[in-house]
């Protein structure tokens, strides 16, 4: 091998380093582009009607701008365009009417469909009730007399800058909301002192925390993980800072969560 | 005849004297002079109000705190809005309506010149008190623009600054409405029926019904707020027996008509463009004012879409799903119509014909985000993320922003007698809409991915799409900069402007001088019955 040949492949060498460095963050980034997957029933329906809506859109968008840009290409005068005279067409009017109607009618249906299932918080197996307060959210079992605070676990020094940020970065708090999966839980959503808003992307529940009002939810979550979400309506100053956490386990290691809390709870006392 | 009057000088010639110096621009009852006040104050208020969004997107610009505290981010983020809504958004579409519709109906001046000067000069002091709020003991009102309590009731003195700023914002858009409505009813040259009354006149006689409609409905919640903080009412407090959702079904009555406040005067803008430049008559005049009115009525039933998450009753969501999505009908009727004028046309691209096409184009996207959120099922994933500022930032920047530069290009050689900088003015618009749409796109995929509004830090996964965000914002705000010095220079000199300005201008105010005399029409014009 050449002395410049070497050369060469160690330049090749520093470039490829160089990117590497460069797009290394790009390449090993998430780029979230859409909903996190859907793990119950209700989030897989939002999904679905979102994923709906979206084509439609992307659908009305490439035929209405595509002839906005076919009309901006062709009709311009330096190609020779001589104005036509049409300022009215009765037929025209009526299609672009009649059209979107039926299109907003075909939305609808399903809408109308998700929504009733969404909004039937009867025949639940379990009650917890969320009360939001500024910022944390505590979590009453009302079937299993368990109750504790969740607050948010992520070190001020990770926050301020001072340590390394870790994958969970403000996402991480003290106590889980342990569910069991294939459970129907009706959350009773309220809040103490301000507006807060509990909500889970994943679980796809999102309910306002209004003080003096208690909202009914409701989730059936199919498979065991852990789930994040955070706090939704403004808040206060810490409005970024009151993640929720929700472990999702079976049945049984859910009663030996339960009872575990419990005696450490009495232990404590 | 003083040194200030330079820039519309020449033709005037008999009743235009006024006091020298400062002395004019307190006292002017001019519709023009009161016109430049409103469009320079707007400027002003679009500069602070962008300087507040570029510290909100500095400290965005990576996860951890870096810029600023989180409670000064949240004030930051208040203030942004409501300086950029209630100090550059509607003020300059009054300022535009002063200058033009005196003149696009033949009118020698607004009806009522003394309300006017009062209407404008209420708006200095109330957005001094409210930027002051930031120096107040815990600063400005940072719970939002939209003031939700029990929040709100937190604050300290600065949101009582601010919701004294907003009664006198309010107050004057009030008055300038009613002035606007008593200008267009009373003061049309003969001849001139309402149905042959230029779009820009038509949308803003709507919007100023809808000023008077939906201000008083603000004004009221914000005094309850102002009561329930110091007078001992329990109006938004549980605690007292009162109601914190109530003050938002209050809010949002006033908050949706608002919506289009301030997007009906641009659609009327866009409306003048696109004919001018197509050199063919606007398509479907008929159809473009009743889907304006369409548009103002149904602006009134839909409120509760912004509340999917509140806990309302079943028939109470899926009224209000249906009749937000029924709004997207006549929006489309427009934009059609839009469509359907420029097709055929014999077009050329001057600058406020790039404006009119890239404020339909980005203020349908905003329109197709609109009719996601209006969909509850799927709102209950978008409500609250930055899906939602995405949204919003498409219709008002997209729709009202850029339709308000593009009626200061299409206009300015008129109220001048002087030509912009044509490559400058195209260099403005592919900055801004490029820039913008950078900062914003993004967006929709942070929200869709999780990340909430209003929230000073994030989780890493947040990252990459808030740093493009950042850096496009910040190329927009001084974007904005080249539009300065092209107006600065277009009042200060330049080629001449003939009296038709554009070769398709269709309209009274291009039978007029350029610039116009100083009282528009002092004998009414004669309308050619078409």
């Amino acid at each position: 091998m050449t002395s410049s040949r070497q050369q060469r492949i160690e330049r090749r060498a520093v470039l490829a380093a160089l990117a590497g460095a460069l797009f290394a963050p790009l390449a090993n980034a998430e780029w979230g582009l859409n909903f996190k997957p859907p793990v119950t029933e209700i989030a897989r329906i939002e999904y679905d009607l979102h994923m709906l809506i979206l084509w439609i859109c992307c659908a009305i968008f490439v035929v209405v701008f595509g002839v906005m840009f076919y009309s901006l290409y062709a009709h311009r005068k330096s190609r020779g365009a001589r104005a036509s005279n049409v300022s009215h067409s009765t037929k025209a009017e009526v299609v672009w009417t009649i059209v979107p109607a039926c299109i907003l009618v075909a939305m609808a249906i399903p809408s109308t469909q998700a929504l009733i299932k969404m909004e039937d918080t009867t025949g639940s197996d379990m009650t917890v009730k969320v009360t939001g307060y500024q910022w944390m959210w505590h979590y009453e079992y009302l079937d299993h007399d368990v109750d504790f605070y969740s607050i948010l676990a992520t070190p001020r020094a990770q926050i301020e800058n001072r340590e390394e940020k870790d994958e969970t970065y403000l996402l991480e708090v003290d106590n889980y909301l342990v569910l069991p999966v294939n459970r129907k839980i009706r959350l009773l959503v309220t809040a103490n002192d301000v507006l807060h808003a509990w909500w889970v992307p994943e679980l796809g529940v999102k309910k306002d925390a209004v003080p003096g009002f208690i909202n009914e939810v409701w989730t059936r979550i199919d498979e065991p993980g852990v789930y994040r979400g955070q706090c939704a309506e403004l808040c206060g100053k810490d409005h970024g800072y009151m993640p929720i956490v929700v472990r999702a386990v079976g049945e049984e290691e859910f009663e030996a969560w339960v009872s575990e809390t419990r005696a450490g709870r009495s232990a404590a006392n | 005849m003083t040194a200030t009057t330079a820039d519309h000088s020449v033709h005037d010639h008999h009743h235009d004297h006024h006091p020298p110096g400062a002395w004019r621009w307190l006292f002017t009852t001019n519709h023009k002079d009161i016109g430049t006040l409103y469009l320079w104050f707007a400027f002003v208020m679009f500069i602070v109000g962008g300087a507040m969004a570029l510290v909100i997107r500095a400290e965005l610009f990576q996860p951890g705190l870096q810029a600023v505290t989180p409670h000064f981010f949240n004030q930051m983020t208040t203030v942004h809005a409501l300086v950029m809504i209630f100090g550059a958004a509607m003020p300059a579409f009054v300022g535009l309506a002063n200058w033009q519709i005196p003149m696009m109906i033949g009118a020698p001046d607004m009806a009522l010149p003394r309300l006017n000067n009062w209407s404008f000069w209420l708006l200095p002091p109330a957005a001094t008190l409210l930027i002051a709020s930031l120096f107040a003991p815990g600063g400005a009102p940072a719970g939002g623009w939209t003031l939700y309590p029990p929040l709100s009731i937190q604050g300290g003195m600065g949101v009582d600054m601010g919701i004294l700023a907003l009664h006198m914002m309010g107050m004057s858009s009030i008055l300038g409405s009613i002035n606007i409505i008593a200008t267009i009813m009373n003061m049309r040259a003969p001849g001139m029926h309402l149905m042959k009354m230029p779009l820009f006149v038509w949308t803003w006689l709507i919007t100023a019904f809808l000023l008077v409609t939906a201000i008083p409905v603000l004004a009221g919640a914000i005094t309850m707020l102002l009561t329930d903080r110091h007078f001992g009412t329990h109006f938004f407090d549980p605690g007292g027996g009162g109601d914190p959702v109530m003050f938002q079904h209050v809010f949002w009555f006033f908050g949706h008509p608002e919506v289009y406040i301030l997007v009906l005067p641009a659609f009327g803008v866009i409306s003048q463009i696109i004919p001018t430049f197509a050199r063919k008559p606007l398509f479907g005049y008929t159809s473009m004012v009743f889907a304006t009115t369409a548009i103002a009525f149904l602006s009134f039933i839909v409120w509760a879409h912004h509340m999917y998450t509140v806990g309302m009753p079943l028939t109470g969501e899926l009224f209000f799903m249906y009749s937000t999505m029924l709004i997207a009908v006549p929006t489309g009727v427009k934009v059609f119509n839009w469509l359907a004028t420029m097709w055929r046309g014999s077009m050329t691209f001057e600058t406020p014909m790039l404006y009119a096409v890239g404020t339909v184009f980005l203020f349908t996207i905003g329109g197709f985000s609109g009719l996601m959120l209006a969909i509850t099922p799927s709102d209950f994933q978008y409500h609250d993320t930055y899906f939602v500022v995405a949204h919003f930032h498409y219709v008002i920047f997209g729709g009202t922003i850029t339709g308000a530069i593009g009626a200061v290009y299409f206009w300015l050689p008129k109220w001048t007698g002087n030509m912009y900088h044509e490559g400058m003015g195209k260099l403005h618009f592919w900055l801004t809409v490029i820039a913008m749409n950078v900062t914003f796109f993004p967006q929709h995929f942070l929200g869709l991915a999780g990340m909430p509004r209003r929230i000073p830090d994030y989780s890493l996964q947040f990252t990459e799409f808030n740093v493009i965000s950042t850096i496009g914002a910040f190329v927009l705000g001084f974007s904005q900069i080249i539009f300065l010095v092209n107006v600065v220079r277009t009042i200060r000199g330049g080629e001449k402007a003939t009296d038709r300005v554009w070769e398709g201008a269709e309209g009274l105010e291009w039978t007029l001088s350029s610039p116009p005399p100083y009282h528009s029409f002092t004998t009414p014009p004669v309308i050619r019955s078409a």
